[in-house]
């Protein structure tokens, strides 16, 4: 019988400083992980939090974390070398093949990035696989934007638009919402078009309400949705949703069952 | 097979099961009522057959001997984790036919929903439930409308007849120990309550619009979310992750997990403040709708048993059953409204 809540050990191999408050762990793990899937990260004493994938290679996988939490705070005082615990991978995460030989916009509110992030990187890899790419990824400030480094490389496959809520004056970064720059976007059919969606709450309400308006079919949009969680594995209750276990049956949906 | 035993009988069975296993079933708490000098029934583990309460409800239900409260479920080092051993004997527990139907439910999302839950399994394993019979129901049962009222997947049932007590056997193991011990042998069925001064009615029709009705506005005000409707209910299920450190050796610790309730402040907290369902009618909504409607959408069936423990315990006689029977005019309302 497998104890599913024992956590194993996974080491810090490097640690990529975006912002003040947020970091990614490049940490060891192998095995199998799909974009959108998370893992309980854990450190005796301070708890256990979900944490989304934002990276996979060869028995690495990437943790985009913010500092927020307890259990967050604790983990931005390791270093490269020092270790934490892990299990998982838990959640569904995203099917590339629902978005194969379409037309895909990807839309993303700061962290939000974190979870597509692997979407991004699988298309601006296999270009071929997809009809166009188009990443809408808006952050607060021009301080607060997160892979900075990975945009002028998927800015050579892929259209990006990076746009941040407010700059500066002399700021080269675009000014404006997420959702200003989807009526404008030019898609060749929109109604068999396919749309990502992920964010924080409010932003994935609206960015989804001007989809549907702009002519995106609700079954052609995937939502990832957050909550709290304790165990990831359809126990706790923390995320349930009407009938629907966020960590079981998500944290990605359909919009037709996610909304 | 059906046995008749004396008190004494009865006793010597209890002592030989007692070696193999500890035996839980309602007892009174001298002194653990709500106000000074009242008594309570709870469960807990007894040494002889008239420690059983056969004639109340108990407080609280089974559910805490196959989840816990407070569970441990390994210990820890800075970077090693150790699992908590599991009890050495199993565990015999006394209920009625609602608290049976309930372990149906603890299975589901232990056994069944998503991963295999090990706690639970391992504990689970090791559990013989034997039925309390129901000549009567108690106050606030409302287990015939629930369809919870009888059952027959029990290892045995037990009821008071006259001095003594009859059982019947479903457990091929205990067969021999139990025919050795008896006065006779004779049909035993047990008793089951056919009629309940509580009724609900679940109305057709209900569908997760339910959640948009005026009606749970008035829970805002009268439930102070103390959450011992989640804590006496023997299907709710919830808990929350705990880590802690022994003071003496700040580096050493366990992880335990804790019973949760979705009518406390904090259940829903995501890390840097953000909350759902932050209103206790928003909270009552989730609670109710689970027990009598969106579990059903899930697994086929609902979740309540009708043990009526919530309305018993409720500081602010919040009745749940009341609450399940406004359902028909919420369904109408908001059918109106989306008309």
């Amino acid at each position: 019988m497998h104890n599913e809540y024992m956590p194993y050990l996974s080491e810090i191999k490097e640690v990529i400083k975006h912002t003040d408050i947020e970091y990614t762990f490049r940490i060891t793990y192998e095995g199998a992980v799909k974009p959108g899937q998370f893992f309980e990260v854990s450190i005796p004493k301070y708890g256990e939090a979900p944490i989304s994938v934002s990276g996979i290679n060869n028995g690495i996988i990437d943790l985009t974390i913010r500092r927020v939490g307890k259990v967050t705070n604790e983990v931005f005082e390791r270093y490269v070398g020092d270790k934490l615990f892990l299990r998982g991978p838990y959640g569904n995460g995203f099917d590339v093949e629902n978005y194969k030989n379409k037309e895909l916009v990807i839309v993303a509110g700061g962290t939000g990035l974190s979870p597509v992030r692997g979407v991004v990187e699988y298309f601006s890899e296999h270009p071929q696989e997809v009809k166009k790419l188009i990443l809408i990824a808006g952050f607060k400030t021009p301080k607060d934007i997160l892979f900075l480094e990975d945009f002028e490389r998927w800015n050579k496959k892929a259209e990006v638009i990076l746009t941040v809520d407010q700059a500066e004056e002399d700021s080269t970064y675009q000014v404006g919402l997420v959702t200003e720059y989807i009526p404008k976007l030019s898609l060749k059919n929109v109604e068999e078009a396919v749309a990502v969606v992920v964010g924080p709450p409010a932003m994935m309400r609206f960015t989804t309400q001007k989809l549907l308006k702009t002519g995106f079919l609700e079954q052609n949009i995937w939502i990832s949705q957050e909550r709290k969680m304790s165990c990831g594995i359809g126990k706790c209750g923390h995320c349930k949703v009407n009938d629907t276990y966020i960590c079981l049956d998500g944290p990605v949906f359909n919009f037709t069952k996610g909304r | 097979m059906g046995f008749y035993f004396t008190k004494d009988g009865m006793n010597a069975v209890l002592k030989r099961l007692m070696d193999e296993y500890l035996v839980y079933a309602p007892i009174r708490m001298i002194g653990g009522g709500a106000f000074s000098d009242t008594n309570s029934v709870r469960y807990g583990q007894i040494s002889k057959i008239s420690d059983i309460i056969f004639n109340q409800k108990s407080e609280y239900s089974f559910k805490e001997i196959l989840l816990p409260l407070s569970q441990t479920l390994f210990f820890f080092t800075e970077d090693q984790v150790k699992e908590a051993e599991a009890p050495k004997k199993g565990a015999i527990i006394f209920l009625r036919s609602c608290d049976l139907h309930a372990v149906k439910r603890l299975d589901e999302i232990y056994l069944r929903n998503g991963f295999e839950d090990y706690y639970y399994k391992r504990l689970r394993e090791n559990v013989k439930f034997i039925l309390l019979g129901c000549q009567n129901p108690f106050e606030n049962c409302f287990c015939v409308d629930m369809q919870t009222n009888t059952i027959d997947t029990y290892d045995a049932s037990i009821e008071q007849a006259g001095d003594g007590y009859v059982m019947d056997n479903h457990c091929n193991a205990w067969e021999s120990l139990l025919s050795s011990h008896c006065l006779n042998q004779q049909d035993v069925q047990p008793s089951h309550v056919t009629e309940t001064g509580v009724h609900v009615k679940i109305p057709d029709g209900l569908s997760i619009d339910a959640a948009n009705s005026k009606m749970w506005d008035e829970y805002d005000d009268r439930c102070i979310n103390c959450g011992r409707c989640n804590f006496v209910c023997p299907t709710c299920t919830c808990f929350t992750m705990q880590d802690i450190f022994y003071t003496d050796n700040g580096k050493v610790g366990e992880r335990r997990r804790v019973a949760a309730s979705c009518m406390v402040d904090g259940y829903t907290d995501v890390a840097g403040g953000g909350s759902y369902r932050k209103k206790n009618g928003q909270r009552m909504r989730f609670r109710v709708l689970h027990k009598v409607y969106d579990y059903k959408e899930r697994f086929g069936y609902h979740m309540c048993v009708g043990c009526g423990r919530c309305d018993d315990i409720c500081p602010e006689y919040i009745s749940f059953s009341h609450c399940i029977n406004k359902l028909e005019s919420v369904v109408k309302e908001v059918g109106d409204n989306n008309a």
